[in-house]
C-alpha cells in the first residue's frame, strides 16, 4: 500500500463529491431533518385517547363516572353518540378508538345488588395502544368503584385496596418513550445515511465507464476502499456529531456516560456501516441494484429488528437470531446504555467486540471482492 | 399515442428482462421480509424477566408471588436475598423489573390495612415497562379483589357482598389483541412503499446518465407517454408484489381478511399511483442516480416512521399530525388495516381513497410538467 495513491483516491473522490453539491447538501442536511422528524415523531406516549361515551341510563352517578373519564388527560371525549348504531360508526370512522357504555339500571343495580358493570368497546385495530388504553379504563372505573363504596359499602366506609403497587423507575424516570427511542433515531439515521454515502460509490465508476480508467493505473484495491471511504467518513463523523448535538441539546435526553465512549463507539459503528455500503457497491454494478440493496439491508431491519422500537427478548428466537446479524444491534445497546446508565467501555464489551467483528469482517471481504478485471 | 406508449412499454420490460437479477431482486426480498418481520413486529409483552425479593416470608407473600407468575407475563430469573442483588440485577439488565415485598405485608393484610408492593423498573424501554407495570397492577387488583371478599366472608358469613364496578372490556376486531393482525397489514403497504418508490426514483435518472434519455427524445414520443409508459410496468410490479405479500399475510400469518378486497384493489391502485408519482417526481428532480438515491432514503424513512405503522399519530405533536395527511402510506394503512380487520368499505374509507387520488394527481401531474421543463 502507497499513500501517495491512497491520496489520490481521497482527493478524487473528495472532488467528485464536492462538485456535486446537491448530493452534500442533502448529506448533511437529512440527518438533521430526520433528527427533527424522528424525534417529534417517534413516540409511543399514549395521551388523549379518543373516547365516545354512551350513557343509557343518565343518572347523577353514571354522570359521575363519565365525569372522571372526561378528567382524565389520558383520554378526550370525542363524541356522545345516543344509540347503539352512531356508536358502531363512530367506531368504524375512527372517531373514537374506545366507548364505554353505561347500561340501563346501572344505579339500581349498584344500590340494590352492590354490583354493576360498564363496558368498554375498544377498537383493537392497534393492539398496543388497547391494551394500554383498557389499563387506564381500568384504572378510572377502580377509582370510581372506591368511591361508590363510600356510598352504598357497609358503614359508608371505602374498603382500602388491600394491595398497592409503588413503582419506582430506574434510568428513565418518568417513562418518556423519547428518552429511550431518540437515541435509536440516532442509529437509524446513522445507518441509513452511511449506506447512503457508500453504496454507489463503485457502482457508478462502472456505470459510468471510468472503471477502465481506473483499473489501468497501478492503485491496489485496499487503497481504492481506504481512498474511498475517508472521505466519506468525515462527512458521517460530522453528521453523528450533529445527531447528537441534537439529541443532547434539543431533544434534551439525559446524558449519563462519558463523550469519548460516544464518540469512539459512533467511529466503530460508521466504519460498519460506511463498509457495508462499500461492498455492496462492489458486488452490484449497477446503481439501481446497489440502491435496492442498501434500502433492503438497512431502512426496514434497523426499524424493526435493531431494538429501537420492539422489544427484541419478544420475538420468537429463529428471529432473535437474525438480530445478531443486524449491526445497528449493537450500536443501538450500546448508546442506549452509555445515554441512560452511563455505561462506561466495561460495560459494553459485547457491542464493541462485535462491532470490531464487523468492521474486521467487512475490511476483509470488502477489499477481496474488489478485483481489478473488467468482466 | 397508443402505438408510441407501446414501444416504451416494450422497452421497459426488455429491460427488466434482461437484468437477470432484477425480478429476483424485486420479489424475493418483500416475501423474506414479511416473514421475518411479521414475527419481529410485536409490542406484546411476556416473560418479563423478574427478580423477587420476599421479606415477608409468610404464606400470603408466597401466594401473593405465585399469583403474578402464574400466567407466564413475569418470569422469575432471581430470587434474592436482599436489597443489593436486587439493584445488581436491575444494573446488570439481567432483570427488567424486580419486585420487593417488605416485612409486614401478611400483617397488613390481615389487618384491613393497605399493604405496599414494591417494584423496581429498567425504564430504558419505556414501552416495554409501562405495560409491564400495567401487568402487575391487575395482577394486585385481581389478587387484592379475591382477598378483600374472602376476608369480607370470615367477617359478616358467605353472603356478604362487596359492593363494586367493574369493567367489561370488549377489544372490537381483534379480540385477543393479536399484534401480527396489526403489523402485518401494516408491512403490506410499508414494503410496497419501499420498492416502488425505489424503483421509479431511478427511472428518467438513470435514462439521463446513461444518455439514452437524448436518444428518446429525439424520437416522436411526448413526455406525457413517456411517463405513463414508465409508470405502467412499475404499477404492474408493484400489483404484484402486493398481491404476493397480502397473500403471505393471509396464509402464513392467518390474518383475517374481513372486507371486500375490490375496496382493497382500488385502494391499493390509489396508493400505487400516488407513490409511483413520488419516485418519478424525484426522479425529475434529481440529476444524478446519486442524488435519486439520498433522497429515497430521505424521503423514504419519515414517510415510513410517520404513517401510522407502529407509532400512533395521536400521539405526536399536531404539526407532524397535519403533515402526516400528505403521506399516502398513512392513507393506505388506515384503507388496509379497515378492510382487513374492520371489513369496511367505501362509505368510511372514502376520505382516505379521495386523499390519495388527490396525492397520485398532484404528483404525477407535477412530475409530467417537471420532466417537460427539464428537456428544454
Amino acid at each position: 500500500m502507497r499513500l501517495v495513491r491512497l491520496k489520490a483516491i481521497a482527493v478524487k473522490e473528495m472532488l467528485q463529491i464536492v462538485r456535486d453539491p446537491r448530493s452534500l447538501i442533502i448529506a448533511l442536511l437529512m440527518p438533521v431533518m430526520q433528527m427533527f422528524l424522528l424525534g417529534y415523531g417517534m413516540s409511543l406516549d399514549i395521551a388523549h385517547i379518543p373516547l365516545c361515551t354512551f350513557d343509557r341510563e343518565v343518572s347523577p352517578l353514571s354522570v359521575e363516572l363519565l365525569n372522571r373519564f372526561q378528567a382524565s388527560k389520558y383520554f378526550a371525549v370525542t363524541a356522545s353518540p345516543s344509540n347503539y348504531r352512531d356508536l358502531t360508526t363512530a367506531i368504524d370512522r375512527g372517531t373514537c378508538d374506545i366507548a364505554i357504555v353505561i347500561p340501563q339500571h346501572f344505579s339500581e343495580r349498584l344500590s340494590t345488588g352492590g354490583e354493576a358493570s360498564v363496558q368498554a368497546i375498544v377498537d383493537a385495530t392497534n393492539n398496543n395502544t388497547a391494551t394500554i388504553a383498557i389499563g387506564y379504563t381500568q384504572a378510572v372505573v377502580s377509582g370510581f368503584s372506591a368511591f361508590v363504596q363510600t356510598q352504598f359499602g357497609a358503614g359508608g366506609v371505602a374498603i382500602l385496596p388491600p394491595i398497592v403497587v409503588q413503582s419506582r423507575v430506574w434510568f428513565n424516570e418518568d417513562l418518556q418513550s423519547r428518552n429511550f427511542i431518540i437515541p435509536g433515531a440516532v442509529a437509524l439515521i446513522m445507518a441509513l445515511v452511511g449506506a447512503q454515502l457508500t453504496a454507489l460509490t463503485v457502482s457508478r465508476e462502472w456505470e459510468r465507464g471510468t472503471m477502465e480508467l481506473l483499473v489501468s493505473t497501478p492503485v491496489k484495491p485496499m487503497e481504492v476502499m481506504l481512498g474511498k471511504l475517508i472521505p466519506y467518513f468525515v462527512i458521517g463523523l460530522l453528521d453523528a456529531v450533529l445527531c447528537l448535538v441534537l439529541a443532547l441539546y434539543w431533544f434534551e435526553v439525559p446524558f449519563r456516560g462519558a463523550l469519548l465512549t460516544l464518540m469512539l463507539l459512533t467511529m466503530l459503528f460508521l466504519v460498519v456501516v460506511l463498509g457495508i455500503g462499500y461492498m455492496i457497491s462492489v458486488a452490484i454494478r449497477n446503481q439501481l441494484g446497489a440502491s435496492q440493496i442498501a434500502l433492503l439491508v438497512t431502512m426496514m431491519p434497523t426499524t424493526i429488528l435493531s431494538g429501537i422500537s420492539f422489544p427484541i427478548d419478544q420475538m420468537p428466537w429463529v428471529v432473535r437470531v437474525i438480530t445478531y446479524f443486524v449491526y445497528p444491534r449493537y450500536y443501538v445497546t450500546a448508546v442506549k446504555a452509555i445515554f441512560l446508565k452511563g455505561s462506561g467501555p466495561s460495560d459494553l464489551l459485547v457491542p464493541i467486540a462485535m462491532m470490531s467483528l464487523f468492521a474486521a469482517g467487512i475490511a476483509f471481504f470488502a477489499s477481496r471482492a474488489f478485483r481489478k478485471t473488467l468482466d | 399515442m397508443f402505438q408510441r406508449m407501446r414501444h416504451i412499454l416494450i422497452k421497459e420490460f426488455l429491460e427488466i428482462r434482461r437484468d437477470k437479477w432484477a425480478l429476483i431482486r424485486l420479489l424475493i426480498p418483500p416475501i423474506l421480509q414479511i416473514l421475518v418481520f411479521g414475527y419481529a413486529a410485536t409490542f406484546d409483552v411476556w416473560n418479563v424477566p423478574t427478580a423477587v425479593l420476599d421479606l415477608d416470608h409468610t404464606f400470603e407473600s408466597r401466594d401473593f408471588l405465585s399469583h403474578v407468575t402464574a400466567d407466564g407475563r413475569f418470569h422469575i430469573v432471581l430470587v434474592a436475598s436482599n436489597q443489593r442483588q436486587v439493584d445488581q440485577a436491575i444494573d446488570d439488565s439481567d432483570a427488567i423489573i424486580a419486585l420487593v415485598i417488605h416485612p409486614g405485608f401478611a400483617n397488613l393484610l390481615e389487618k384491613g390495612q393497605t399493604a405496599p408492593l414494591q417494584a423496581v423498573v429498567d425504564g430504558t424501554n419505556s414501552n416495554s415497562a409501562l405495560m409491564a407495570l400495567g401487568y402487575l397492577g391487575q395482577m394486585a387488583a385481581t389478587f387484592s379483589q379475591s382477598y378483600a371478599l374472602d376476608r369480607l366472608h370470615r367477617q359478616f358469613g358467605a353472603r356478604a357482598k362487596l359492593v363494586e364496578v367493574s369493567l367489561q372490556p370488549r377489544p372490537w376486531f381483534n379480540e385477543e389483541l393479536n399484534s401480527r393482525w396489526f403489523f402485518v397489514p401494516g408491512l403490506i403497504g410499508t414494503l410496497t412503499l419501499v420498492s416502488v418508490v425505489n424503483l421509479t426514483a431511478f427511472a428518467i435518472v438513470r435514462e439521463r446518465e446513461v444518455g439514452t434519455l437524448e436518444q428518446i427524445m429525439v424520437t416522436p414520443i411526448r413526455p406525457s407517454e413517456f411517463i405513463l409508459g414508465k409508470t405502467l410496468p412499475a404499477f404492474l410490479i408493484g400489483l404484484i408484489e402486493t398481491i404476493i405479500i397480502a397473500a403471505f399475510g393471509v396464509v402464513w400469518f392467518h390474518v383475517p381478511f374481513a372486507g371486500n378486497p375490490l375496496v382493497l384493489l382500488a385502494g391499493t391502485s390509489l396508493f400505487l399511483l400516488s407513490t409511483l408519482g413520488l419516485g418519478l417526481l424525484l426522479s425529475t428532480v434529481c440529476k444524478t442516480q446519486q442524488q435519486a438515491f439520498a433522497s429515497t432514503f430521505f424521503v423514504l424513512n419519515p414517510l415510513f416512521i410517520l404513517s401510522g405503522f407502529s407509532f400512533p399519530i395521536a400521539s405526536m405533536p399536531v404539526f407532524l399530525q397535519w403533515m402526516t395527511y400528505i403521506n399516502p402510506l398513512r392513507h393506505y394503512l388506515i384503507v388496509i388495516r379497515g378492510t382487513f380487520l374492520k371489513g369496511v368499505g367505501f362509505d368510511v374509507l372514502w376520505p382516505q381513497m379521495l386523499m390519495m387520488a388527490a396525492l397520485a394527481t398532484v404528483l404525477l401531474a407535477v412530475a409530467i410538467s417537471r420532466f417537460r421543463k427539464s428537456l428544454d
